[in-house]
C-alpha cells in the first residue's frame, strides 16, 4: 500500500528575486568565462566559468526546492505466508494469509494427500529478501 | 571610504565592470554566510523537519483511515465511528506522582487497568459486532493510530516552536532525534495493518514458543487475559504461561507468575522468562541471548511483581530473549523470529537439565502481544 501526497509551501518573492538576480549573473560569469578562454585568458576564463557553474548549480537546485513536491509514503510489507499442516500424515501446504488465519489454528480444510480434516495452521511468517537482509547488516 | 575599483583590486579578476560586480557579490555572500550562517542553517534544520513532519501527517491520517475502515468493516456500527475515532486519538494517561516513590507500582497498576477498561468498552462501543478477538485487534489498530497521533503532534509542536523562535537548539533537538523517531513512526505504520488483519508480529516470539510447549495440553485461565498449562519437560512439571491469543493481547503475566509461586509456597527451582529485545545495529535478527533477570517490557508493573515475589521466595530467574529491530517487534513475524523458536526451546530444556532436579517445579513464561497465536 502507497500514500501518495502533494507538499505545497509559500514561497517567498524576495528569495525569487534573489534566485532569478543569481541565476542571471551565473549565467553572465558563464559567458565572461568562456568570451576569456576565446582570448586564451585561460586564468579569468576557469574562474569565471568555476563561479558561473557553481551559482547556477546552487540556483538550480534552490529552486528546485522551492517547488512542489510530491512525497511518496509506502507501507508496503512482504506476503506473509501461513503453512498449513496436517496433524495426521504430517502434509504441508503453504498459501497466503488470509484474514482470521492464527499459528495453531484448527481449520475445516481437508488434506489433499489423506482426505482427513486435519490440517492445522503451522506457521504464519513473512520472508525479508536477501538484499534487505545485506542492507540491514550495513557492512560485509 | 574605498570605491567599488579598490574593494574589486582586492579580488583577482579583470578590472571591467562585470568583474567587480561579481566579484562584490560573491564577497556579499561570504558576508552574508558570516553573520547569517547559523539562521540559514537553522532553516535548513526546520526543512528538514518539515519534511519529515509531512510524512509523520500522512502516517497519521492512513492510520485514522485504517482504523476507521476496520471497525466499519469489522465490527459493523449503527452508526459513521469518525467522531468516536477521533476522540480515542486524543486521549491522554496522567502518569502516577513520583515524588513520594513509595507505592508508585500499585498506582501506576490501577492507572493501567482503568485504561484498559476505557479501551475495551470504548472499542465494544464502536463495534459492537465484534467479538472477543477482534475487538482485542481492533484495540491495537488503535492503540497504532493514537501512538502515530502524538508523534505527529509531538513533532509538529517543536516545528513550530522552532520556526516561531528561530532558535537553532529548539529545531536540532528535534532535527538530531529525527532518525529514530521517523523509525518508530514507519514500525507503528506497519504494524496498523498487522493488528487490523490479526498477524503475528515480532513482539509474540515468547508467547509463540509458550504456545509451542503448551500445545496439545490442557490449559486454565489465570488472571486476566493469562492461560497456564502444566507441562512435563526433561522429568520436571513446567507451569507454562502466556496471554490468551489470537486476539492482541498481553496479558497480565507478572500477577500470573505471582499466583503460581504463592500457589506452591515458593516451591519453585526455577523460572525462565522469554521475550522479544531489541537487537543493537549489527546483530542479527532473531539471534538468541541467555542472561538472568525478568525478561518483561512494557510499564513494569509485571516485572516488578516477579522480582518481589521471586525476592520473598528466593527463586531464581532467568531470561532468553529472541533479537528484533523495534521495527521488526511490530510488524509481521519474521521468518528469523519464528525459527528462532526452535533454538529457544532447545535453551529452556538445557537450562532446566542444569539448573534443576527430576520432580522439581519450574515456570516458563512466554511474554509479548500474542496477536495471531494460539494456543
Amino acid at each position: 500500500m502507497e500514500a501518495v501526497a502533494s507538499m505545497t509551501r509559500r514561497v517567498s518573492p524576495f528569495l525569487l528575486a534573489i534566485l532569478m538576480i543569481t541565476f542571471v549573473l551565473s549565467l553572465v560569469s558563464i559567458y565572461a568565462g568562456i568570451e576569456a578562454y576565446a582570448r586564451n585568458d585561460y586564468s579569468d576564463g576557469s574562474l569565471y566559468l568555476t563561479m558561473g557553474a557553481t551559482t547556477l548549480i546552487i540556483s538550480t537546485y534552490l529552486w528546485l526546492q522551492t517547488r512542489k513536491r510530491i512525497l511518496r509514503f509506502g507501507m508496503g510489507m512482504e506476503p506473509l505466508n501461513t503453512t498449513m499442516e496436517c496433524q495426521k500424515c504430517g502434509f504441508k501446504n503453504v498459501r497466503e494469509f488470509q484474514r482470521g488465519d492464527y499459528i495453531f489454528k484448527h481449520t475445516d480444510e481437508q488434506c489433499p494427500k489423506c482426505n482427513e480434516k486435519t490440517m492445522t495452521i503451522g506457521s504464519i511468517f513473512r520472508e525479508v529478501s536477501e538484499k534487505e537482509k545485506a542492507k540491514e547488516a550495513g557492512y560485509g | 571610504m574605498l570605491t567599488l575599483p579598490q574593494v574589486a583590486q582586492l579580488l583577482p579578476g579583470q578590472d571591467n565592470i562585470l568583474s567587480w560586480v561579481l566579484q562584490i557579490v560573491f564577497l556579499g555572500i561570504f558576508v552574508v554566510f558570516m553573520f547569517y550562517g547559523q539562521r540559514i542553517q537553522t532553516y535548513i534544520m526546520i526543512r528538514e523537519v518539515e519534511t519529515s513532519l509531512f510524512k509523520l501527517k500522512m502516517m497519521r491520517d492512513e492510520g485514522r483511515k485504517m482504523a476507521i475502515s476496520a471497525i466499519n468493516e469489522i465490527g459493523k456500527p449503527p452508526a459513521d465511528p469518525t467522531v468516536q475515532v477521533d476522540r480515542f486519538l486524543e486521549y491522554f494517561a496522567i502518569t502516577p506522582v513520583d515524588l513520594d516513590p513509595a507505592g508508585i507500582i500499585w498506582r501506576l497498576e490501577h492507572l493501567l487497568d482503568v485504561q484498559d477498561v476505557r479501551f475495551k468498552n470504548d472499542v465494544k462501543l464502536m463495534a459492537p459486532q465484534a467479538d472477543e478477538t477482534q475487538l482485542n485487534n481492533l484495540e491495537n489498530t488503535l492503540e497504532a493510530a493514537l501512538m502515530l497521533n502524538i508523534i505527529y503532534k509531538v513533532i509538529r509542536h517543536f516545528y513550530l516552536l522552532g520556526k516561531k523562535t528561530l532558535s537553532l537548539y529548539i529545531i536540532m533537538q528535534v532535527q538530531l532525534i529525527l532518525p529514530l523517531i521517523m523509525k518508530e513512526a514507519e514500525a507503528f505504520s506497519s504494524a496498523l495493518k498487522a493488528f487490523q488483519l490479526g498477524q503475528p508480529i515480532g513482539d509474540g516470539a515468547g508467547a509463540l514458543v509458550a504456545a509451542n510447549l503448551m500445545r496439545n495440553y490442557e490449559k486454565t485461565k489465570v488472571e486476566k487475559d493469562v492461560v497456564v498449562a502444566t507441562v512435563p519437560i526433561e522429568g520436571r512439571i513446567a507451569y507454562v504461561v502466556k496471554a490468551e491469543g489470537p486476539g492482541g493481547n498481553v496479558g497480565k503475566p507478572g500477577e500470573a507468575i505471582k499466583q503460581i509461586i504463592e500457589q506452591n509456597q515458593g516451591k519453585i527451582s526455577l523460572a525462565i522468562v522469554i521475550d522479544a529485545a531489541a537487537k543493537l545495529e549489527g546483530e542479527k535478527t532473531g539471534e538468541i541471548a541467555e542472561g538472568i533477570g525478568v525478561a518483561i517490557g512494557g510499564p513494569q508493573v509485571d516485572k516488578y511483581k516477579v522480582e518481589e515475589i521471586a525476592l520473598k521466595y528466593k527463586v531464581p530467574v532467568n531470561a532468553i530473549v529472541i533479537k528484533e529491530d523495534v521495527g521488526d517487534a511490530v510488524s509481521p513475524m519474521r521468518k528469523e523470529i519464528f525459527d528462532a523458536v526452535e533454538g529457544v526451546i532447545e535453551r529452556i530444556k538445557r537450562l532446566i537439565r542444569e539448573r534443576t532436579r527430576e520432580g522439581d517445579f519450574v515456570i516458563i513464561a512466554g511474554i509479548g502481544n500474542t496477536i495471531g497465536i494460539g494456543q
